[in-house]
């Protein structure tokens, strides 16, 4: 699974089940996401017991974008066999300020800094 | 008539450092020009970095550069994306975005028009905003966005502006009487550097 454009590159990894998000996504509103949300529920389906997001080389991601990911993870935070994880990095400032407040919606999601 | 919310500040004495932008929104409709919101906001961030030299020597100059670029480009961003998804087109009046650059902090001035009803519902947003806790208030945002699959916006701009980028935020809503059909509404952002 795979979405690319000239601006980012959001694709799923089944062996480490982790989504790799890249580039740049400030799409207009929920409309435009959904290609990316679809993406998250087809992984979801699958039932894997972790799901990695790596967000490491994600230099910007919109208010909308930050919705997106933040209603994915209450979607599927009541799933007792579902663990999620984040990977940030330290040299992309949003991630810095924006990534706690996942965990504030699901004190069980991992945060992994580098 | 002119109404004040939040911490909008008049009186901010003149920069030197500034630079403006104006977009006229009808000559294009909205989903051709959307990433011109992300292209100028990359446009006044890496424009303002330059002032914030960075050594590779010293980390921490390095790493505010990095910040102050980042900050500006989410921040202009988010005013954009809001400012010409409520823009109404029928007003002469343009989009326009202003960054000033102070010892302590940067200015951020977005113009643009609403229609009257966008402007009232706008109005009772930013009362909630301004009288709740912003932390609270953005879980229960999210929140209500996630039980709410048709909700088209997500109201999340300004209170992350508010709790992630400790911003002070305040809004001019002025009507003129050559376009009584609309608000114009000036948006001030201090971000403190």
């Amino acid at each position: 699974m795979e979405i690319k454009t000239e601006e980012y590159t959001i694709s799923y990894n089944n062996q480490t089940t982790t989504i790799n998000c890249e580039g740049s996504l400030r799409l207009n509103g929920m409309e435009d996401y959904n290609p990316i949300v679809q993406l998250f529920e087809q992984v979801a389906g699958q039932d894997p017991a972790l799901i990695t997001f790596d967000l490491r080389r994600l230099s910007f991601l919109n208010s909308s974008g930050i919705n997106v990911l933040s209603k994915f993870i209450i979607k599927v935070r009541q799933r007792k066999n579902m663990q999620i994880v984040v990977k940030g990095s330290h040299n992309i400032p949003w991630q810095g300020k924006s990534l706690k407040n996942l965990q504030r919606l699901m004190p069980t999601l991992g945060l992994e800094w580098e | 008539m002119v109404q004040i919310f939040g911490d909008y500040d008049d009186k901010i004495p003149f920069s030197d450092e500034f630079l403006i932008l104006g977009f006229s929104p009808a000559s294009l409709p909205l989903k051709q020009r959307w990433r011109n919101n992300g292209l100028s906001a990359d446009f006044l961030a890496d424009y303002l970095a330059t002032f914030f030299p960075a050594n590779d020597s010293e980390p921490a100059s390095l790493r505010k550069q990095a910040e102050v670029r980042n900050a500006v480009s989410y921040i202009a961003n988010e005013l954009l994306e809001n400012a010409m998804k409520f823009n109404d087109d029928s007003s002469a009046t343009p989009v326009s975005i202003k960054l000033q650059l102070y010892p302590d902090q940067i200015v951020f001035h977005i113009t643009n028009s609403v229609s009257l009803q966008n402007g009232e519902k706008f109005q009772a947003f930013i009362q909630k905003l301004r009288h709740s806790d912003t932390q609270e208030l953005y879980i229960r945002q999210l929140e209500e966005n996630a039980e709410n699959d048709n909700s088209t916006q997500s109201r999340l701009g300004l209170l992350t502006m508010i709790n992630d980028y400790q911003t002070k935020i305040g809004w001019k809503f002025q009507t003129l009487p050559t376009e009584s059909h609309v608000f114009i509404v000036s948006t001030m952002v201090q971000l403190a550097i």
